[in-house]
C-alpha cells in the first residue's frame, strides 16, 4: 500500500525528516509515536503533499506508484486521508456541502458523474449515525465553532464518507474526552477492512487501546529509531522516551 | 408564482415572431463636447416635452457649477468631460457575423456562465436568429404585466407616455443638484427604466430589464425610476451576469425607488462590466447614484453583486422617511486585479421605529483595493430606530487591500446601532485542507468565496444567485497560485 524510502523533508533550511523507512501493507494498522518535534506531523503532512515542506530525498510510493509529482488533491483522489491535528474553520459552508463537493471531485476525477441526492443523503445518514453525529451538526459551517472533540469527530465522519485506502490520523486523540475517544476509535474500527491501511499518530498509548496496531513506531529526530508490536507502545508509556533517545545517540 | 426566463423562454418557443414591432433606428452619433446645445439636442433627439428639456438644462446649469468629488477611497485619471460623446443611438447592426469573430477569451466567459448559444449571440453583438430576439418575448411579459396595470418600460417612452408620473417623482429622490454625477446624469441621461406598480398590487414576476423592449443601447447616463404605489410589491433585477464589454469608459447612473405607504421594493443588480485587463489598463469607471425612499411602513432592500468595473463608486442608500419603515442593503463586491472599489449605503432614519440592516461582503485579490463607505444617520425625530450593521472583508494574497469607513450620527438617544467587522484571509492552511478532501485550489477558493458570501447570496432572486455564484468563482479565477 504504502512504501516509503529513505526519506529526507525539510520545511526553508530546517531539515525534518532525515531518511524514513516504512513500508505499509493493506489491511494494517501502524502507529508512531514519539517526543515533540520529532517529525511525526511533517510525515503525515508529506504524505499529504503539503507544498510547504521541500522532500530533498527518498520516495513515496503508493500502491507501487512514486506520489513525487501528484498534487495534493490527485493524492486524494488516489485515496489518501489525512485527519488533521487541527482542523481549519471554514465558514459559511456546511459539513454537508463539503462533503458534497469533495466526494463529487473525487468521483470527477474518476470521470464518474455527481452523486446522485439520494445517495449522498443515504451515505451522510449511514455515516452520521456510525459516528453517532446529530445531522444538526451537519448543517452547520465545517468547524466553525466546532469544540475539540466535534472537530475530531468530524474528521473521522469524512473519513468514513471518503472511504480511503489510507487513513493516517494526526493525534485524532487529542482533545477528546474518553466517551469521544471510544466512539472515534469505534468508527475507525468499523471502517477498517482487508483491503485499506491506518497510520495512527499519537502520544499517548490510550488511543491504541481501543484502535489495536500492528506495528508500533518511533520516531525520534526525523528518524524512526525503533519499531515493535503492540507491545513497544506500552513499554514506551512505561519508560517515556528518554531511553530511546539515548539509544538513538549512541 | 414567479416567472423564470427559462419558462418563459420556452412558452414562447411555440409563439410566432411579432415581426415589424421594432423600428429600425440607424446610428448616430452627436460630436465630443458637452454644452447646452447638446442637451437641447438629446432632449430634442428624444422627442422630450419642454418640461423634459427645461429640466435637463436646470440640471446642466447646476452641474457646471460643481467639481468633481475627491473623498473616494479611489485613484484614477479624471474624465474630460468634452471629450465624450453625449448621444449614440442604439446601433441595431450586428457587430460580427458568426461567434468566429468573437474574442475566444469571452467566449469561454459565457460558456463557464452556462449561457445559451443564441444568447451569447446576442450579447456579444452577433447577428441573431429572427426566432430568438426577445422582442416577442418582451411583448408577451409586457401584456401579463398591462393586465395588473403594471408599467414597465424604457424611461423615455415613460416620459412621453405618463409623464404626470415622470414628473411628479423625478429627482424627489436623488436631487438634481445631489452630487456632480447625479447632476451629468440628470442633464443628458440617455435611457434607462420606468417601472409603476399600482395600489394594492403584487407584481407577479420579478421584473428583470433584460425582458425590456429596446434595451440594447441604454447608454452611459442611464436613468431609473421605480415607484411603487401603496401596498404594493416588486422585485427588481438590474444588469447581467455576462461581461459587458462597453467601449464607453464613463458610466454615471441615476436610480430612483418610491415605496409609498405600505410598500415594498427588492432592488437586485449583477454589475460585471468591463474591469480592464490584468495590468489594469482600460475597464469602466461606475460613479452611480442609487437611492430609495420610504414612506409609512415601506420597506426597500438593495441587493447588490458588483464585480466589474475598474472604478466603482457606489452608495445604495434608503431614506427612511415614514414611521416603521425598514432599510435593508446586503452587498458583495470583488475587486480583482488593479480594480478599486469604494462602496457601501447611507440609511437615513428619519421616521419613528425605523429600522435598518447592513451587511457588507467584501472581497479583494490580486492588487485591487476595497472600501467600504456607510453612513448610519439618526434624525432627532427618528424614535427608537434601530441599526445594524456588519461589515466582513476577504483578503487574498498579500497586495491587496481592504478598508472599512463607518460614519454614524445618532441625534436622537433612544437610537441602538450596531457595528460589527471582521477581516480574514484566505490561508494556506484552508486551502490545503481542501486539497487533502480531494478540491482542487481553483474550487476550494469558490467554496470559500462562497461562505462567505452566503448571506448575501441568499438574498438574491434564486435563478440570479445561482449566476451571481459562478460569477463570483470567475471573477476570482487564477487569484491565488
Amino acid at each position: 500500500m504504502l512504501k516509503i524510502n529513505n526519506l529526507h523533508a525539510r520545511v526553508e533550511d530546517k531539515e525534518i525528516l532525515k531518511g524514513i523507512n516504512l513500508t505499509v501493507n493493506a489491511g494494517e494498522v501502524h502507529a508512531i509515536m514519539g517526543p515533540n518535534g520529532s517529525g511525526k506531523s511533517t510525515l503525515a503532512s508529506v504524505i499529504a503533499g503539503k507544498e510547504e515542506f521541500e522532500v530533498t530525498k527518498g520516495e513515496v510510493f503508493l500502491e507501487g506508484e512514486n506520489l513525487e509529482d501528484t498534487a495534493p488533491e490527485d493524492r486524494a483522489h488516489k485515496g489518501v486521508f489525512l485527519s488533521f491535528q487541527y482542523p481549519v474553520e471554514i465558514p459559511g459552508v456546511s459539513v454537508t456541502n463539503f462533503m458534497k463537493t469533495a466526494i463529487n471531485e473525487s468521483r470527477k476525477a474518476k470521470g464518474l458523474e455527481d452523486m446522485p441526492a439520494k445517495d449522498m443523503l443515504k451515505l451522510i445518514r449511514e455515516k452520521s449515525e456510525l459516528l453517532e453525529i446529530d445531522r444538526k451538526f451537519l448543517s452547520r459551517s465545517l468547524n466553525e465553532g466546532f469544540s475539540g472533540g466535534e472537530k475530531k469527530r468530524n474528521e473521522i465522519f469524512q473519513m468514513a464518507m471518503l472511504e480511503p485506502k489510507l487513513a493516517i490520523l494526526d493525534e485524532t486523540d487529542s482533545g477528546l474526552d474518553i466517551d469521544a475517544l471510544r466512539i472515534v476509535a469505534n468508527g475507525v474500527n468499523k471502517l477498517k477492512s482487508k483491503d485499506n491501511a491506518v497510520i495512527v499518530i499519537t502520544h499517548y498509548q490510550r488511543l491504541l487501546e481501543y484502535i489495536v496496531p500492528d506495528y508500533v513506531h518511533v520516531l525520534h529526530n526525523g528518524k524512526i529509531v525503533k519499531s515493535g508490536d503492540k507491545d513497544l507502545a506500552l513499554e514506551l508509556e512505561e519508560k517515556g522516551y528518554d531511553w530511546l533517545k539515548q539509544e538513538a545517540a549512541v | 408564482m414567479a416567472y423564470t426566463e427559462e419558462e418563459l423562454k420556452k412558452e414562447l418557443e411555440t409563439k410566432e415572431y411579432e415581426y415589424g414591432f421594432y423600428t429600425d433606428i440607424e446610428s448616430d452619433t452627436f460630436p465630443n463636447g458637452l454644452n447646452e446645445e447638446i442637451v437641447i439636442a438629446i432632449s430634442k433627439k428624444k422627442e422630450e416635452p419642454e418640461w423634459m428639456t427645461l429640466w435637463r438644462l436646470e440640471s446642466f446649469k447646476i452641474w457646471k457649477e460643481m467639481v468633481e468629488p475627491e473623498w473616494a477611497n479611489v485613484r484614477y485619471e479624471k474624465p474630460d468631460f468634452q471629450a465624450i460623446s453625449y448621444y449614440s443611438a442604439p446601433n441595431k447592426k450586428p457587430k460580427y457575423n458568426s461567434l468566429d469573430e468573437v474574442d475566444p477569451e469571452l467566449l469561454d466567459t459565457f460558456k463557464k456562465l452556462g449561457i445559451s448559444l443564441d444568447e451569447q449571440k446576442k450579447l456579444a453583438g452577433v447577428a441573431v436568429d429572427i426566432v430568438m430576439d426577445s422582442v416577442s418575448v418582451a411583448t408577451t411579459f409586457k401584456k401579463t404585466l398591462a393586465e395588473k396595470g403594471i408599467i414597465f418600460c424604457s424611461i423615455s417612452e415613460a416620459i412621453k407616455e405618463h409623464p404626470e408620473l415622470v414628473k411628479k417623482y423625478i429627482g424627489t429622490v436623488v436631487p438634481q443638484k445631489d452630487n456632480f454625477y447625479a447632476a451629468l446624469n440628470s442633464a443628458v441621461f440617455s435611457d434607462g427604466s420606468f417601472c409603476y406598480i399600482p395600489k394594492g398590487v403584487k407584481c407577479p414576476m420579478e421584473l428583470s430589464t433584460y425582458f425590456r423592449i429596446n434595451q440594447a443601447g441604454t447608454g452611459q447616463f442611464e436613468r431609473t425610476l421605480v415607484i411603487a404605489d401603496e401596498g404594493s410589491y416588486v422585485s427588481y433585477l438590474e444588469g447581467c451576469t455576462a461581461p459587458s464589454r462597453d467601449e464607453n469608459q464613463l458610466h454615471a447612473a441615476v436610480v430612483e425607488l418610491i415605496a409609498l405607504d405600505d410598500a415594498e421594493i427588492k432592488y437586485s443588480t449583477v454589475q460585471n462590466w468591463f474591469p480592464g485587463n490584468k495590468e489594469g489598463k482600460g475597464g469602466v469607471y461606475n460613479f452611480v447614484t442609487k437611492r430609495g425612499l420610504c414612506e409609512k411602513n415601506a420597506k426597500i432592500s438593495w441587493t447588490q453583486v458588483e464585480t466589474g468595473s475598474a472604478v466603482t463608486w457606489k452608495y445604495p442608500s434608503c431614506i427612511l422617511k415614514g414611521d416603521n419603515s425598514i432599510g435593508e442593503f446586503y452587498s458583495i463586491a470583488v475587486t480583482n486585479n488593479y480594480q478599486q472599489a469604494d462602496t457601501g449605503t447611507k440609511m437615513i432614519h428619519l421616521g419613528k421605529n425605523t429600522r435598518s440592516t447592513i451587511i457588507s461582503k467584501g472581497i479583494s485579490a490580486g492588487k485591487s483595493q476595497n472600501s467600504y463607505r456607510g453612513l448610519v444617520q439618526v434624525n432627532s425625530r427618528a424614535e427608537n430606530a434601530r441599526n445594524f450593521s456588519q461589515c466582513d472583508s476577504l483578503l487574498m494574497g498579500n497586495e491587496c487591500g481592504a478598508h472599512t469607513f463607518p460614519y454614524i450620527e445618532a441625534k436622537n438617544k433612544s437610537a441602538q446601532i450596531e457595528h460589527e467587522a471582521t477581516t480574514s484571509k484566505i490561508g494556506e492552511d484552508q486551502i490545503f485542507y481542501c486539497n487533502q478532501r480531494g478540491i482542487d485550489t481553483e474550487k476550494a477558493i469558490a467554496l470559500i468565496v462562497n461562505g462567505f458570501s452566503k448571506e448575501v447570496l441568499n438574498k438574491l432572486p434564486m435563478e440570479f444567485a445561482v449566476e451571481a455564484q459562478k460569477l463570483l468563482e470567475i471573477s476570482l479565477e487564477g487569484s491565488v497560485g
